[in-house]
């Protein structure tokens, strides 16, 4: 028998660890929420996809042509979550919401926090914060608030 | 197109948490059942072809490992879809009527109880958009639910009806894992998950497995007197950019209806891959189901093995037919968040 010491032994760490790309499109709008800008993608139908998508889901063309939206927007949907899990990134009681944000003909996914559940119906008005540090992330976006 | 035909189906039961069972001893009793059933062996299966999700296990390649369930020696020709085993009952399929099989043996496996399937499932979205917000999976279904409550597309109390019918059919499929009765009062007193959604409207973290044969006609009827055919089969997949779908129309589907001719078949039976109840009103209602028996088994409300769900809707439907003086029946797959990617499986009996 041999000793506990003797035995080989691996880490194992359960990690994405790999870098991607953002690519050409999607780095635009990377680095313009440094700004604090975000950006949609306009399609040839006129049609405004934020955040911006590479290319049009309904004419399959690429595209390339950004354009500014938001940061204020409407709630298409939502779903409360009262009781935050291990994963989430806020930890108090908030929502998760398809914003369709001002000048965009589709909704974004992301957080909106600080108001209760009855606050929130389709159709508020939200708007973004941002995070205080910038890693060219979706996260930038820190979550939506209800306008004042 | 060449006709393909269902011969057999196996379930394992389903478990709450399979403890030390690993993935291989999940599948190794579905597929020698099967394979006693119909009295044939591994020698007998030109293609071999299994769903699961990496993820699960935490690993890369961890699928492979399922392998080890059947046998590969001498060396046999396999596949497999990181995908609900529905999709991989579909590349068989495609590999027969390419001529390149004439069986094949397809098997699903999911074991979702070691780890945490909320954020895991947050990890398979759109890396850039979408994942680094960790939505999980139920809170996805319920911004689904709320666009549909808020259309009268779907009422509560269908929502309600689909739970406490769920749950009385699970009597009907010994492996289902719920079978506890629900009424109106525990429902509206049990816990919110993400609203509109609460506990009771989720379906349970899942162990386990199911495996199937398919055949050319010809050979079907070498193992069985009683073929369940594939009449028809369509899947198809919406946008990954979930801000931009209409969340209350299924384009997806609407297409798969008119490509099988469906509104042409009056269906006996129907099983439907709804991981949440308002999506069983909501595709009744799309798939014309209202006078339908559906979900007998009481569909994955009351079991829901990942990656085996959609392949288990095809078998509870092949089953009904086979139990029953039924003759058509449809199944439906799932994949992705708010019903993005569906399959319909149209079944039918030969007189």
């Amino acid at each position: 028998m041999s000793d506990q010491k003797d035995l080989l032994r691996a880490p194992f760490e359960l990690a994405y660890n790999y870098k991607r790309s953002s690519g050409p499109l999607m780095s635009k709008f990377f680095n313009a929420l440094a700004e604090q800008k975000i950006l949609g993608t306009k399609s040839s139908t006129g049609k405004v996809y934020a955040p911006a998508a590479e290319f049009d889901p309904e004419t399959h063309e690429s595209l390339s042509d950004l354009v500014e939206v938001g940061p204020g927007g409407v709630i298409e949907s939502f779903s409360w979550i009262e009781e935050p899990k291990h994963h989430h990134l806020i930890k108090n009681p908030f929502a998760f919401a398809l914003i369709k944000l001002d000048g965009a003909d589709t909704s974004m996914l992301h957080m909106v926090t600080e108001c209760d559940e009855a606050d929130l119906k389709i159709g508020s008005r939200v708007t973004a914060n941002w995070s205080a540090t910038i890693e060219n992330r979706i996260t930038d976006i820190k979550f939506f608030t209800l306008e004042k | 197109m060449k006709k393909v035909a269902i011969v057999g189906y196996a379930q394992h039961p389903i478990l709450e948490n399979a403890g030390a069972l690993n993935e291989v001893e999940l599948i190794m009793p579905v597929v020698h059942q099967l394979f006693d059933e119909l009295g044939i062996s591994q020698n007998n299966i030109d293609f071999t072809c299994s769903g699961s999700c990496d993820y699960l296990q935490g690993a890369a390649f961890a699928f492979v490992e399922g392998l080890s369930a059947i046998q590969t020696n001498p060396p046999i020709k396999e596949s497999h879809v990181e995908m609900d085993a529905a999709w991989a009952m579909y590349e068989s399929m495609l590999k027969i009527q390419m001529g390149d099989a004439d069986t094949a043996l397809i098997y699903g496996f999911g074991k979702s109880s070691p780890g945490r399937l909320d954020s895991i499932i947050s990890l398979q979205m759109d890396p850039y958009y979408i994942s680094p917000l960790w939505p999980d999976r139920v809170s996805l279904a319920a911004i689904q639910a709320r666009v549909l409550l808020e259309k009268n597309i779907v009422t509560p109390e269908q929502m309600i009806t689909a739970v406490i019918d769920a749950r009385t059919n699970s009597k009907n499929n010994k492996n289902a894992l719920v079978t506890e009765l629900v009424d109106k009062e525990a429902y509206l007193a049990s816990e919110k998950i993400s609203t509109p959604l609460n506990e009771f409207d989720c379906p349970p973290i899942s162990d386990g497995s199911s495996a199937m044969i398919i055949a050319s006609e010809e050979k079907a009827y070498e193992f069985t007197d009683h073929p369940i055919f594939i009449e028809g089969i369509d899947h198809r997949i919406e946008s990954s950019n979930i801000g931009s779908r209409d969340l209350s129309k299924p384009t997806g589907i609407l297409a798969s209806i008119e490509q099988l001719k469906l509104e042409k078949t009056k269906f006996d039976v129907a099983e439907l891959h709804t991981q949440f109840s308002h999506e069983v009103p909501y595709l009744q209602s799309v798939l014309n189901l209202s006078d339908v028996p559906t979900n007998l088994s009481g569909g994955p409300l009351v079991g829901n093995v990942m990656m085996c769900a959609g392949l288990d809707a095809i078998g509870k439907t092949y089953e009904s037919l086979k139990s029953n003086d039924f003759t058509n029946g449809l199944a439906h797959a799932s994949s992705g968040p708010c019903l993005q990617h569906n399959m319909l499986v149209h079944l039918e009996k030969k007189s």
